[in-house]
């Protein structure tokens, strides 16, 4: 909590690694250095100067942060260690938690994905991908089936899932958190 | 003999099979015994910290945790479960209240995590446990000549855990050379595929694998020595033929991922080598060296 008021910042700053939002000297380097900030209506550094003006509706009904690919460099290099890869993908998770519906496939593709793992206990690709696929253009998935079929040929496809026993530990852990163990 | 505990994540179950293969191939001619976590489960990657990051860290912690009992060193060879497994120690350690949540879920199952795993890169392994010396010493079929670009993709260098350099790294650059191959300038080397996203961002991942690929073929690559990460590997390879179709050109370079390199260079065969996996294939650029050719020709140049 900052300032003991919960304020848009203080959400996102009590996730983990998120603590330091405030510490950002707004320097751009991570605007500068992002893999693909030409596709963010908003980069890296004015979305962080947006979550602390409190424009919650602005970052979470954007397109913006979804195209964090996760290459870290804005991490390697912020001068204020501040970690806006981890700022980006907590908002992600805010925005699906509150019901936004930011205009990206990329929150399917993390549901489906996250669907996986509490299904199987590990990603099983060509289920993950038809799931994604199912939810969002089924047509599209025509375009990558040449791909599918290579992959496929080249044994690299399997299309049933493997049978993990973890999965029903995975699964207990889920609910654990989910219903707050210490919260 | 050097035992270690394995976690090869779940890519390598599927896309990452070649990498996979050769990995298993090598260990024994380098004395390293990779010893698979038994029923591990997903670590969450980084779509699950967009989901839920509690949530995230508690299923990459009960990885974790099957790696503690062992008492081993926890190797994986995907640069995001690197990332992922090594984010979730850290924060475990500066954040008490994520560290609270995640032992009350672990205990709940039975498991618990004390903070102790050494996680290692393989390629780091490689590098500093086999060591250049000894790889050069083991190499029987010398890939003299043979130009490669050394793609180390982006979570195996960052955010910088100290393994190599998180801007222009050159530790497969070193490994190469240790094989008798001649690693090209490659500018791009530590930049991201897209892999994350390739999925719904599909334009996006393939203007970045095309930049990769025309950077590695200006600069006179034969072919791509990629990183063991399965993402990286499978971008490069198995999305050629998308940027081809995409930006009308004709890329048909080989990505070997290090562990098929290294079988090759220890004269392994093809099948350990798990050639047949890759979509573009690596065959006829290897073949003089499967027939000694290139050998020959290097002594014939020599005199």
């Amino acid at each position: 909590m900052i300032n003991g008021k919960t304020t848009f910042l203080n959400e996102v700053a009590s996730i983990p690694a998120c603590d330091k939002i405030n510490e950002c000297v707004q320097c751009g380097v991570c605007s500068g250095s992002c893999t693909t900030a030409e596709h963010w209506e908003y980069p890296p550094r004015k979305i962080i100067a947006m979550v602390r003006a409190g424009m919650k509706d602005e970052v979470l009904n954007s397109n913006s942060i979804w195209y964090c690919v996760s290459c870290y460099l804005c991490t390697a290099r912020c001068p204020r260690n501040i970690k806006p890869a981890n700022i980006m993908h907590a908002l992600e998770a805010i925005a699906l938690k509150e019901g936004y519906k930011p205009p990206t496939k990329t929150t399917t593709m993390y549901r489906s994905f996250a669907n996986s793992i509490e299904k199987n206990g590990r990603i099983y690709e060509f289920g993950f991908m038809l799931d994604y696929f199912f939810k969002t253009n089924p047509f599209a998935a025509l375009k990558m089936l040449p791909l599918a079929l290579s992959l496929l040929t080249h044994k690299r496809m399997p299309l049933l899932p493997k049978s993990v026993k973890g999965k029903d530990q995975l699964n207990k852990i889920f609910h654990n958190i989910t219903t707050g163990g210490s919260r | 003999m050097k035992y270690y505990a394995y976690y090869p994540g779940c890519s390598m179950e599927a896309t990452g099979a070649p990498v996979e293969k050769a990995i298993h191939a090598i260990a024994k001619p380098l004395d390293i015994e990779l010893m698979e976590l038994e029923d591990w489960t997903c670590c969450g990657s980084s779509p699950f910290s967009g989901v839920d990051k509690v949530k995230a860290m508690a299923i990459t912690a009960r990885v974790l945790a099957q790696a503690e009992k062992t008492g081993l060193d926890l190797v994986t060879p995907c640069s995001s479960c690197y990332t992922i497994l090594r984010e979730a120690n850290e924060l475990m350690k500066e954040d008490h209240k994520l560290a609270w949540q995640v032992h009350e879920a672990l205990v709940s199952v039975g498991l618990s995590y004390n903070g102790t795993v050494n996680i290692r890169h393989i390629v780091e392994v490689i590098y500093n446990d086999v060591g250049l010396e000894a790889l050069a010493a083991k190499v029987k079929r010398p890939l003299t000549g043979l130009k490669v670009a050394c793609y180390h993709g982006c979570q195996q260098v960052r955010p910088d855990y100290g393994f190599d350099d998180s801007e222009l790294p050159n530790w497969l650059d070193n490994i190469a050379k240790s094989l008798g191959a001649e690693p090209v300038n490659f500018p791009l080397k530590a930049r991201c595929c897209g892999s994350s996203l390739v999925i719904s961002e599909t334009g996006m991942a393939i203007d970045l694998i095309h930049k990769l690929l025309q950077n590695a073929q200006d600069n006179g690559a034969q072919c791509v020595l990629s990183t063991t990460c399965p993402l990286c590997h499978t971008a490069l390879d198995a999305y050629q033929s998308q940027v081809n179709s995409r930006f009308k050109t004709k890329y048909n370079l080989p990505v070997l991922a290090v562990s098929q390199f290294i079988a090759i260079a220890l004269g392994l065969d093809e099948k350990a080598a798990a050639l047949d996996y890759n979509v573009v294939s690596p065959k006829k650029l290897l073949a003089p060296y499967f027939s000694g050719k290139a050998s020959l020709a290097k002594a014939e140049s020599a005199t």
